[in-house]
Protein backbone atom coordinates (compact mmCIF):
# COMPACT_ATOMS: atom_id res chain seq x y z
CA UNK A 1 0.00 0.00 0.00
CA UNK A 2 2.91 2.35 -0.55
CA UNK A 3 1.67 3.45 -3.94
CA UNK A 4 -0.17 6.40 -2.53
CA UNK A 5 2.82 7.95 -0.88
CA UNK A 6 5.13 10.36 -2.63
CA UNK A 7 8.67 10.98 -1.48
CA UNK A 8 8.70 12.42 2.01
CA UNK A 9 10.19 15.70 0.79
CA UNK A 10 7.44 16.16 -1.70
CA UNK A 11 4.81 15.49 0.91
CA UNK A 12 6.30 17.82 3.45
CA UNK A 13 6.59 20.99 1.42
CA UNK A 14 2.87 21.63 1.42
CA UNK A 15 1.80 20.47 4.83
CA UNK A 16 -1.41 22.35 5.40
CA UNK A 17 -1.07 21.98 9.12
CA UNK A 18 0.83 24.78 10.85
CA UNK A 19 -1.36 26.34 13.44
CA UNK A 20 -2.47 23.56 15.72
CA UNK A 21 0.22 20.96 15.39
CA UNK A 22 -0.34 20.25 19.08
CA UNK A 23 -3.62 18.54 18.22
CA UNK A 24 -5.71 21.26 19.85
CA UNK A 25 -9.20 22.02 18.56
CA UNK A 26 -9.24 22.98 14.92
CA UNK A 27 -12.89 23.94 15.00
CA UNK A 28 -14.79 25.03 18.06
CA UNK A 29 -18.60 25.16 17.90
CA UNK A 30 -20.52 27.03 20.56
CA UNK A 31 -24.28 26.83 21.01
CA UNK A 32 -25.05 26.03 17.42
CA UNK A 33 -28.71 26.21 16.51
CA UNK A 34 -30.04 25.62 13.03
CA UNK A 35 -33.53 26.56 11.91
CA UNK A 36 -35.35 25.63 8.74
CA UNK A 37 -37.94 28.40 8.78
CA UNK A 38 -39.54 28.05 12.19
CA UNK A 39 -38.45 24.47 12.74
CA UNK A 40 -35.36 24.01 14.84
CA UNK A 41 -33.17 21.24 13.45
CA UNK A 42 -30.22 21.62 15.82
CA UNK A 43 -30.54 22.47 19.51
CA UNK A 44 -27.64 24.34 21.06
CA UNK A 45 -24.84 22.00 20.14
CA UNK A 46 -21.39 22.80 21.48
CA UNK A 47 -18.46 20.65 20.55
CA UNK A 48 -15.00 20.98 19.13
CA UNK A 49 -13.11 19.06 16.49
CA UNK A 50 -9.46 18.33 17.19
CA UNK A 51 -6.81 18.54 14.52
CA UNK A 52 -5.32 15.33 13.19
CA UNK A 53 -8.16 13.18 14.36
CA UNK A 54 -11.31 11.71 12.88
CA UNK A 55 -14.56 12.63 14.59
CA UNK A 56 -17.58 10.58 13.58
CA UNK A 57 -21.13 11.92 13.80
CA UNK A 58 -23.69 9.15 14.17
CA UNK A 59 -27.40 9.02 14.80
CA UNK A 60 -30.67 8.01 13.17
CA UNK A 61 -31.94 9.67 10.01
CA UNK A 62 -33.13 13.19 10.66
CA UNK A 63 -31.11 13.56 13.85
CA UNK A 64 -29.32 16.60 12.48
CA UNK A 65 -25.86 15.16 11.98
CA UNK A 66 -25.63 16.14 8.30
CA UNK A 67 -27.16 19.54 8.97
CA UNK A 68 -24.57 20.08 11.67
CA UNK A 69 -21.75 18.91 9.41
CA UNK A 70 -22.87 21.33 6.72
CA UNK A 71 -22.58 24.22 9.20
CA UNK A 72 -18.84 23.67 9.31
CA UNK A 73 -18.25 24.99 5.80
CA UNK A 74 -21.42 27.06 5.51
CA UNK A 75 -23.09 24.71 3.07
CA UNK A 76 -26.36 25.59 4.76
CA UNK A 77 -25.99 29.11 3.31
CA UNK A 78 -27.17 27.68 0.03
CA UNK A 79 -30.45 26.49 1.51
CA UNK A 80 -33.20 29.07 1.48
CA UNK A 81 -34.77 29.90 4.86
CA UNK A 82 -32.04 28.02 6.70
CA UNK A 83 -30.60 30.00 9.60
CA UNK A 84 -27.55 29.12 11.69
CA UNK A 85 -27.00 30.65 15.11
CA UNK A 86 -24.13 30.37 17.52
CA UNK A 87 -20.43 30.59 16.95
CA UNK A 88 -18.18 28.38 14.87
CA UNK A 89 -14.59 29.31 15.46
CA UNK A 90 -11.93 28.03 13.16
CA UNK A 91 -8.50 28.89 14.46
CA UNK A 92 -10.23 31.50 16.58
CA UNK A 93 -12.07 33.14 13.70
CA UNK A 94 -15.85 33.04 13.39
CA UNK A 95 -16.57 31.44 10.03
CA UNK A 96 -20.01 33.04 9.90
CA UNK A 97 -18.56 36.58 10.01
CA UNK A 98 -19.90 38.64 7.11
CA UNK A 99 -16.37 39.32 5.87
CA UNK A 100 -15.49 35.62 5.60
CA UNK A 101 -15.67 34.55 1.96
CA UNK A 102 -17.57 31.24 1.88
CA UNK A 103 -15.70 30.15 -1.25
CA UNK A 104 -12.37 30.60 0.46
CA UNK A 105 -13.74 28.96 3.57
CA UNK A 106 -14.74 25.92 1.55
CA UNK A 107 -11.24 25.59 0.18
CA UNK A 108 -10.02 25.41 3.77
CA UNK A 109 -12.85 23.08 4.75
CA UNK A 110 -13.21 20.53 1.97
CA UNK A 111 -16.20 18.28 1.61
CA UNK A 112 -16.85 14.84 0.22
CA UNK A 113 -20.41 13.74 -0.42
CA UNK A 114 -22.39 10.54 -0.27
CA UNK A 115 -22.50 10.13 -4.02
CA UNK A 116 -19.22 10.65 -5.85
CA UNK A 117 -19.66 13.84 -7.86
CA UNK A 118 -16.70 14.36 -10.16
CA UNK A 119 -16.93 17.32 -12.53
CA UNK A 120 -17.75 16.34 -16.11
CA UNK A 121 -14.11 16.91 -16.98
CA UNK A 122 -10.92 14.94 -17.23
CA UNK A 123 -9.36 13.31 -14.19
CA UNK A 124 -6.58 15.89 -14.39
CA UNK A 125 -8.95 18.84 -14.56
CA UNK A 126 -11.04 17.56 -11.69
CA UNK A 127 -7.99 17.99 -9.47
CA UNK A 128 -6.53 21.03 -11.21
CA UNK A 129 -9.73 23.06 -11.12
CA UNK A 130 -9.50 24.17 -7.49
CA UNK A 131 -5.80 25.05 -7.45
CA UNK A 132 -6.33 27.03 -10.67
CA UNK A 133 -9.19 29.19 -9.41
CA UNK A 134 -7.50 29.72 -6.06
CA UNK A 135 -4.23 30.58 -7.77
CA UNK A 136 -2.27 27.90 -5.94
CA UNK A 137 -0.16 26.82 -8.92
CA UNK A 138 2.64 28.72 -10.62
CA UNK A 139 2.54 27.37 -14.11
CA UNK A 140 1.95 24.00 -15.62
CA UNK A 141 4.75 22.12 -13.88
CA UNK A 142 3.53 23.21 -10.52
CA UNK A 143 0.00 22.20 -11.40
CA UNK A 144 1.20 18.77 -12.59
CA UNK A 145 2.93 18.33 -9.26
CA UNK A 146 -0.18 19.29 -7.30
CA UNK A 147 -2.32 16.88 -9.32
CA UNK A 148 0.10 14.03 -8.83
CA UNK A 149 0.54 14.70 -5.15
CA UNK A 150 -3.19 14.94 -4.53
CA UNK A 151 -3.88 11.74 -6.43
CA UNK A 152 -1.10 9.97 -4.59
CA UNK A 153 -2.38 11.14 -1.27
CA UNK A 154 -5.83 9.89 -2.20
CA UNK A 155 -4.36 6.52 -3.16
CA UNK A 156 -5.48 6.84 -6.78
CA UNK A 157 -2.30 7.80 -8.65
CA UNK A 158 -1.16 4.32 -9.62
CA UNK A 159 -4.58 3.52 -11.03
CA UNK A 160 -5.00 6.67 -13.15
CA UNK A 161 -1.55 8.03 -13.95
CA UNK A 162 -1.70 6.71 -17.51
CA UNK A 163 -5.10 8.15 -18.29
CA UNK A 164 -5.28 11.54 -16.70
CA UNK A 165 -7.10 12.89 -19.75
CA UNK A 166 -9.93 10.37 -19.39
CA UNK A 167 -13.18 11.75 -17.98
CA UNK A 168 -13.53 11.51 -14.20
CA UNK A 169 -16.87 9.87 -14.71
CA UNK A 170 -15.20 6.91 -16.46
CA UNK A 171 -13.81 5.70 -13.15
CA UNK A 172 -15.49 3.15 -10.89
CA UNK A 173 -17.59 4.42 -7.97
CA UNK A 174 -14.84 3.87 -5.43
CA UNK A 175 -12.27 5.51 -7.69
CA UNK A 176 -14.60 8.45 -8.28
CA UNK A 177 -14.93 8.90 -4.55
CA UNK A 178 -11.16 8.88 -4.13
CA UNK A 179 -11.01 11.37 -7.01
CA UNK A 180 -13.35 13.62 -5.06
CA UNK A 181 -11.15 13.26 -1.99
CA UNK A 182 -8.08 14.10 -4.13
CA UNK A 183 -9.97 17.12 -5.45
CA UNK A 184 -10.69 18.27 -1.90
CA UNK A 185 -7.07 17.78 -0.89
CA UNK A 186 -5.71 19.66 -3.92
CA UNK A 187 -6.64 23.07 -2.48
CA UNK A 188 -4.73 22.38 0.73
CA UNK A 189 -7.63 22.27 3.13
CA UNK A 190 -7.24 22.08 6.88
CA UNK A 191 -10.45 20.23 7.50
CA UNK A 192 -12.18 17.53 5.45
CA UNK A 193 -15.88 16.91 5.93
CA UNK A 194 -17.31 13.62 4.72
CA UNK A 195 -21.02 13.02 4.45
CA UNK A 196 -21.53 9.26 4.24
CA UNK A 197 -18.64 8.89 1.82
CA UNK A 198 -18.97 5.12 1.51
CA UNK A 199 -22.68 4.51 1.44
CA UNK A 200 -22.66 4.06 -2.35
CA UNK A 201 -19.58 1.85 -2.37
CA UNK A 202 -18.96 -1.88 -2.09
CA UNK A 203 -16.98 -3.28 0.87
CA UNK A 204 -13.65 -3.32 -0.99
CA UNK A 205 -13.97 0.28 -2.16
CA UNK A 206 -15.16 1.16 1.34
CA UNK A 207 -12.08 -0.42 2.87
CA UNK A 208 -9.89 1.61 0.49
CA UNK A 209 -11.57 4.84 1.56
CA UNK A 210 -11.26 3.87 5.21
CA UNK A 211 -7.58 3.13 4.76
CA UNK A 212 -7.26 6.53 3.10
CA UNK A 213 -9.11 8.28 5.94
CA UNK A 214 -6.71 6.68 8.38
CA UNK A 215 -3.75 8.09 6.45
CA UNK A 216 -5.28 11.53 5.95
CA UNK A 217 -5.85 11.80 9.66
CA UNK A 218 -2.11 12.35 10.10
CA UNK A 219 -2.45 15.78 8.57
CA UNK A 220 -6.09 16.88 8.62
CA UNK A 221 -8.98 17.40 10.94
CA UNK A 222 -11.61 15.01 9.58
CA UNK A 223 -15.30 14.94 10.38
CA UNK A 224 -17.34 12.07 9.00
CA UNK A 225 -21.07 11.49 9.06
CA UNK A 226 -21.91 7.83 8.71
CA UNK A 227 -24.89 5.57 9.08
CA UNK A 228 -22.62 2.63 9.62
CA UNK A 229 -21.73 2.38 13.27
CA UNK A 230 -19.11 -0.19 12.40
CA UNK A 231 -17.53 2.35 10.10
CA UNK A 232 -17.60 5.01 12.80
CA UNK A 233 -16.00 2.49 15.15
CA UNK A 234 -13.36 1.59 12.58
CA UNK A 235 -12.24 5.00 11.38
CA UNK A 236 -12.81 7.52 14.15
CA UNK A 237 -11.08 8.42 17.37
CA UNK A 238 -14.03 10.37 18.70
CA UNK A 239 -17.71 9.77 18.18
CA UNK A 240 -20.67 12.08 18.67
CA UNK A 241 -24.18 10.68 18.89
CA UNK A 242 -27.00 12.94 17.73
CA UNK A 243 -30.68 12.41 18.36
CA UNK A 244 -33.56 14.71 17.43
CA UNK A 245 -31.23 17.62 16.83
CA UNK A 246 -29.43 17.25 20.15
CA UNK A 247 -25.90 16.15 20.81
CA UNK A 248 -26.56 13.32 23.24
CA UNK A 249 -23.09 12.03 23.88
CA UNK A 250 -19.59 12.80 22.72
CA UNK A 251 -16.68 10.64 23.67
CA UNK A 252 -13.74 8.51 22.84
CA UNK A 253 -14.90 6.10 20.12
CA UNK A 254 -13.83 3.11 22.15
CA UNK A 255 -15.90 4.25 25.09
CA UNK A 256 -18.96 5.12 23.01
CA UNK A 257 -19.10 1.66 21.47
CA UNK A 258 -18.16 -0.44 24.48
CA UNK A 259 -19.59 1.54 27.34
CA UNK A 260 -21.81 4.49 26.39
CA UNK A 261 -22.94 6.63 29.29
CA UNK A 262 -26.33 7.58 27.88
CA UNK A 263 -29.20 5.15 27.52
CA UNK A 264 -30.20 6.65 24.16
CA UNK A 265 -26.70 6.02 22.84
CA UNK A 266 -26.78 2.46 24.15
CA UNK A 267 -30.16 1.83 22.55
CA UNK A 268 -28.98 3.20 19.23
CA UNK A 269 -25.66 1.41 18.96
CA UNK A 270 -27.09 -1.91 20.10
CA UNK A 271 -30.07 -1.68 17.76
CA UNK A 272 -32.83 -1.35 20.34
CA UNK A 273 -36.12 0.46 20.28
CA UNK A 274 -35.39 3.94 21.57
CA UNK B 1 -33.23 -3.24 28.89
CA UNK B 2 -35.50 -2.79 25.91
CA UNK B 3 -35.76 -5.29 23.09
CA UNK B 4 -33.63 -5.30 19.97
CA UNK B 5 -35.31 -4.20 16.77
CA UNK B 6 -34.12 -7.50 15.35
CA UNK B 7 -35.89 -9.86 17.74
CA UNK B 8 -33.78 -12.87 16.79
CA UNK B 9 -30.76 -11.02 18.20
CA UNK B 10 -32.46 -10.69 21.60
CA UNK B 11 -33.40 -14.34 21.48
CA UNK B 12 -29.82 -15.35 20.75
CA UNK B 13 -28.50 -13.32 23.65
CA UNK B 14 -31.13 -14.76 25.94
CA UNK B 15 -30.25 -18.26 24.88
CA UNK B 16 -26.59 -17.59 25.57
CA UNK B 17 -27.22 -16.22 29.03
CA UNK B 18 -29.62 -19.01 29.87
CA UNK B 19 -26.98 -21.54 28.79
CA UNK B 20 -24.51 -19.86 31.11
CA UNK B 21 -27.07 -20.10 33.91
CA UNK B 22 -27.68 -23.74 33.10
CA UNK B 23 -23.96 -24.42 33.20
CA UNK B 24 -23.75 -22.55 36.50
CA UNK B 25 -26.53 -24.67 37.94
CA UNK B 26 -24.79 -27.85 36.84
CA UNK B 27 -21.44 -27.02 38.38
CA UNK B 28 -23.18 -25.85 41.53
CA UNK B 29 -24.71 -29.31 41.85
CA UNK B 30 -21.33 -30.86 41.11
CA UNK B 31 -19.65 -29.09 44.04
CA UNK B 32 -22.50 -29.85 46.41
CA UNK B 33 -22.62 -33.49 45.38
CA UNK B 34 -18.86 -33.85 45.43
CA UNK B 35 -18.67 -32.62 49.00
CA UNK B 36 -21.70 -34.71 50.02
CA UNK B 37 -20.11 -37.76 48.44
CA UNK B 38 -16.96 -37.07 50.38
CA UNK B 39 -18.53 -36.50 53.75
CA UNK B 40 -20.86 -39.51 53.48
CA UNK B 41 -18.37 -41.65 51.57
CA UNK B 42 -20.98 -42.15 48.86
CA UNK B 43 -18.99 -43.51 45.94
CA UNK B 44 -22.02 -43.79 43.67
CA UNK B 45 -22.68 -40.10 44.07
CA UNK B 46 -19.00 -39.37 43.41
CA UNK B 47 -19.28 -41.33 40.19
CA UNK B 48 -22.28 -39.28 39.15
CA UNK B 49 -20.32 -36.09 39.68
CA UNK B 50 -17.57 -37.38 37.40
CA UNK B 51 -20.13 -38.37 34.79
CA UNK B 52 -21.65 -34.91 34.76
CA UNK B 53 -18.46 -33.14 33.72
CA UNK B 54 -18.66 -33.92 29.98
CA UNK B 55 -22.14 -32.37 29.93
CA UNK B 56 -20.72 -29.14 31.30
CA UNK B 57 -17.95 -29.23 28.73
CA UNK B 58 -20.52 -29.72 25.98
CA UNK B 59 -22.45 -26.62 27.02
CA UNK B 60 -19.23 -24.66 27.13
CA UNK B 61 -18.27 -25.55 23.58
CA UNK B 62 -21.78 -24.87 22.40
CA UNK B 63 -21.71 -21.47 24.11
CA UNK B 64 -18.42 -20.74 22.42
CA UNK B 65 -19.93 -21.50 19.01
CA UNK B 66 -22.87 -19.25 19.78
CA UNK B 67 -20.48 -16.47 20.74
CA UNK B 68 -18.40 -16.74 17.58
CA UNK B 69 -21.56 -16.64 15.53
CA UNK B 70 -22.94 -13.64 17.44
CA UNK B 71 -19.75 -11.67 16.93
CA UNK B 72 -19.56 -12.54 13.24
CA UNK B 73 -23.20 -11.93 12.41
CA UNK B 74 -24.38 -9.27 14.85
CA UNK B 75 -21.27 -7.16 15.44
CA UNK B 76 -22.30 -6.54 19.02
CA UNK B 77 -21.78 -3.13 20.60
CA UNK B 78 -22.15 -1.62 24.05
CA UNK B 79 -23.74 -3.78 26.73
CA UNK B 80 -24.35 -6.59 24.23
CA UNK B 81 -20.64 -6.73 23.46
CA UNK B 82 -19.73 -6.79 27.12
CA UNK B 83 -22.36 -9.44 27.84
CA UNK B 84 -21.02 -11.68 25.09
CA UNK B 85 -17.39 -11.29 26.10
CA UNK B 86 -18.30 -11.94 29.72
CA UNK B 87 -20.26 -15.04 28.73
CA UNK B 88 -17.19 -16.35 26.97
CA UNK B 89 -15.01 -15.82 30.01
CA UNK B 90 -17.59 -16.98 32.53
CA UNK B 91 -18.28 -20.19 30.64
CA UNK B 92 -14.63 -21.13 30.74
CA UNK B 93 -14.45 -20.30 34.45
CA UNK B 94 -17.47 -22.53 35.04
CA UNK B 95 -15.89 -25.27 33.00
CA UNK B 96 -12.82 -25.09 35.24
CA UNK B 97 -15.02 -25.23 38.34
CA UNK B 98 -16.63 -28.34 36.88
CA UNK B 99 -13.20 -29.91 36.35
CA UNK B 100 -12.10 -29.14 39.88
CA UNK B 101 -15.32 -30.57 41.33
CA UNK B 102 -14.86 -33.67 39.24
CA UNK B 103 -11.34 -33.94 40.58
CA UNK B 104 -12.65 -33.83 44.16
CA UNK B 105 -15.09 -36.62 43.33
CA UNK B 106 -12.34 -38.69 41.74
CA UNK B 107 -10.13 -38.30 44.76
CA UNK B 108 -13.04 -39.28 47.00
CA UNK B 109 -13.15 -42.60 45.17
CA UNK B 110 -9.48 -43.18 45.95
CA UNK B 111 -9.61 -42.55 49.69
CA UNK B 112 -8.64 -45.47 51.87
CA UNK B 113 -9.88 -46.55 55.31
CA UNK B 114 -7.43 -44.42 57.22
CA UNK B 115 -9.47 -41.30 56.67
CA UNK B 116 -11.44 -40.24 59.70
CA UNK B 117 -14.67 -38.30 59.86
CA UNK B 118 -12.91 -35.15 61.07
CA UNK B 119 -10.84 -35.07 57.91
CA UNK B 120 -13.94 -35.40 55.76
CA UNK B 121 -15.72 -32.74 57.78
CA UNK B 122 -12.82 -30.33 57.47
CA UNK B 123 -13.18 -30.39 53.68
CA UNK B 124 -16.94 -30.17 53.97
CA UNK B 125 -16.66 -27.06 56.13
CA UNK B 126 -14.61 -25.43 53.45
CA UNK B 127 -16.90 -26.56 50.65
CA UNK B 128 -19.85 -24.76 52.17
CA UNK B 129 -18.59 -21.18 51.80
CA UNK B 130 -17.22 -22.03 48.37
CA UNK B 131 -20.64 -23.26 47.25
CA UNK B 132 -22.13 -20.12 48.72
CA UNK B 133 -19.68 -17.97 46.74
CA UNK B 134 -20.65 -19.76 43.56
CA UNK B 135 -24.32 -19.44 44.35
CA UNK B 136 -23.93 -15.75 45.08
CA UNK B 137 -21.98 -15.00 41.95
CA UNK B 138 -24.50 -16.88 39.82
CA UNK B 139 -27.25 -14.85 41.46
CA UNK B 140 -25.29 -11.70 40.67
CA UNK B 141 -25.08 -12.85 37.06
CA UNK B 142 -28.77 -13.67 36.85
CA UNK B 143 -29.74 -10.35 38.41
CA UNK B 144 -27.15 -8.38 36.45
CA UNK B 145 -26.10 -6.88 39.76
CA UNK B 146 -22.72 -5.17 40.00
CA UNK B 147 -23.15 -4.75 43.77
CA UNK B 148 -23.71 -8.45 44.33
CA UNK B 149 -20.75 -9.25 42.10
CA UNK B 150 -18.55 -6.86 44.04
CA UNK B 151 -19.64 -8.44 47.32
CA UNK B 152 -18.54 -11.85 46.08
CA UNK B 153 -15.28 -10.41 44.87
CA UNK B 154 -14.61 -8.88 48.27
CA UNK B 155 -15.33 -12.01 50.26
CA UNK B 156 -12.78 -14.30 48.65
CA UNK B 157 -10.59 -13.69 51.67
CA UNK B 158 -12.89 -15.83 53.78
CA UNK B 159 -12.19 -18.75 51.53
CA UNK B 160 -8.48 -18.17 51.64
CA UNK B 161 -8.68 -18.13 55.43
CA UNK B 162 -10.67 -21.35 55.41
CA UNK B 163 -8.10 -22.92 53.17
CA UNK B 164 -5.26 -21.96 55.45
CA UNK B 165 -7.02 -23.35 58.50
CA UNK B 166 -8.02 -26.60 56.75
CA UNK B 167 -4.46 -26.97 55.58
CA UNK B 168 -3.14 -26.68 59.13
CA UNK B 169 -5.84 -28.91 60.54
CA UNK B 170 -5.14 -31.59 57.95
CA UNK B 171 -1.45 -31.54 58.85
CA UNK B 172 -2.27 -32.29 62.47
CA UNK B 173 -4.21 -35.42 61.43
CA UNK B 174 -1.30 -36.56 59.31
CA UNK B 175 1.15 -35.98 62.12
CA UNK B 176 -1.06 -37.99 64.46
CA UNK B 177 -1.09 -41.00 62.18
CA UNK B 178 1.28 -41.29 59.22
CA UNK B 179 -0.91 -44.00 57.67
CA UNK B 180 -3.27 -41.20 56.76
CA UNK B 181 -0.69 -39.58 54.51
CA UNK B 182 -1.94 -41.00 51.20
CA UNK B 183 -5.53 -40.02 51.85
CA UNK B 184 -4.39 -36.79 53.45
CA UNK B 185 -2.48 -35.82 50.33
CA UNK B 186 -5.65 -36.33 48.31
CA UNK B 187 -7.55 -34.23 50.76
CA UNK B 188 -5.03 -31.42 50.69
CA UNK B 189 -5.58 -31.36 46.95
CA UNK B 190 -9.32 -31.25 47.51
CA UNK B 191 -8.87 -28.24 49.74
CA UNK B 192 -6.65 -26.65 47.15
CA UNK B 193 -9.30 -27.35 44.49
CA UNK B 194 -11.93 -25.66 46.60
CA UNK B 195 -9.66 -22.69 47.09
CA UNK B 196 -9.20 -22.52 43.31
CA UNK B 197 -12.96 -22.70 42.82
CA UNK B 198 -13.22 -19.69 45.09
CA UNK B 199 -10.76 -17.86 42.84
CA UNK B 200 -12.81 -18.77 39.77
CA UNK B 201 -15.88 -17.36 41.49
CA UNK B 202 -13.95 -14.15 42.04
CA UNK B 203 -13.07 -14.07 38.35
CA UNK B 204 -16.70 -14.59 37.43
CA UNK B 205 -17.59 -11.71 39.75
CA UNK B 206 -15.14 -9.53 37.83
CA UNK B 207 -16.74 -10.42 34.51
CA UNK B 208 -20.24 -9.82 35.84
CA UNK B 209 -19.10 -6.45 37.10
CA UNK B 210 -17.53 -5.63 33.73
CA UNK B 211 -20.65 -6.72 31.90
CA UNK B 212 -22.89 -4.53 34.03
CA UNK B 213 -20.74 -1.47 34.64
CA UNK B 214 -18.25 -1.51 31.79
CA UNK B 215 -15.32 -0.90 34.14
CA UNK B 216 -12.83 -3.30 35.62
CA UNK B 217 -12.79 -4.28 39.27
CA UNK B 218 -9.20 -3.49 39.95
CA UNK B 219 -7.12 -6.18 41.54
CA UNK B 220 -5.47 -3.50 43.64
CA UNK B 221 -8.53 -2.55 45.59
CA UNK B 222 -9.06 -5.88 47.19
CA UNK B 223 -7.23 -6.55 50.44
CA UNK B 224 -5.55 -9.85 49.74
CA UNK B 225 -3.70 -12.01 52.22
CA UNK B 226 -0.68 -14.03 51.38
CA UNK B 227 -1.66 -17.63 50.89
CA UNK B 228 0.19 -20.90 51.06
Amino acid sequence: MDTNQGTPAMMDDTLPLSRTADGGPRIDCRNIEVFYGEARAIHEVSMSFPDRAVTALIGPSGCGKSTFLRCLNRMNDTIENCRVEGQILMDGENINDPDVDPVLLRSRVGMVFQKPNPFPKSIFDNIAYGPRIHGLANGREDLDAIVEKSLRRAGLWEEVKDRLAAPGTSLSGGQQQRLCIARAIAVQPEVILMDEPCSALDPIATARIEELIDELRNRYCIVIVTHSMQQAARVSQRTAFFHLGNLIELGDTNQIFTNPREKRTEDYITGRFG
Amino acid sequence: MSEHIVSAYSEELERLSSDIMKMGGMVETMITDASLALVSNDLELAKKVVARDPLVDAIESDAERQIVSLIARRQPMGHDLRMILSAMKISSELERIGDLSKNIAKRTQRLDDHVNAEMRNAIMRMAQPVSRQLNNVLNAYAAGSADKAKAVWESDDDIDNHYNSVFREMLTYLVEDPRRITAGAHMLFMAKNLERIGDHCTNIAEFVYYQVVGDYLSELERPKQEQL
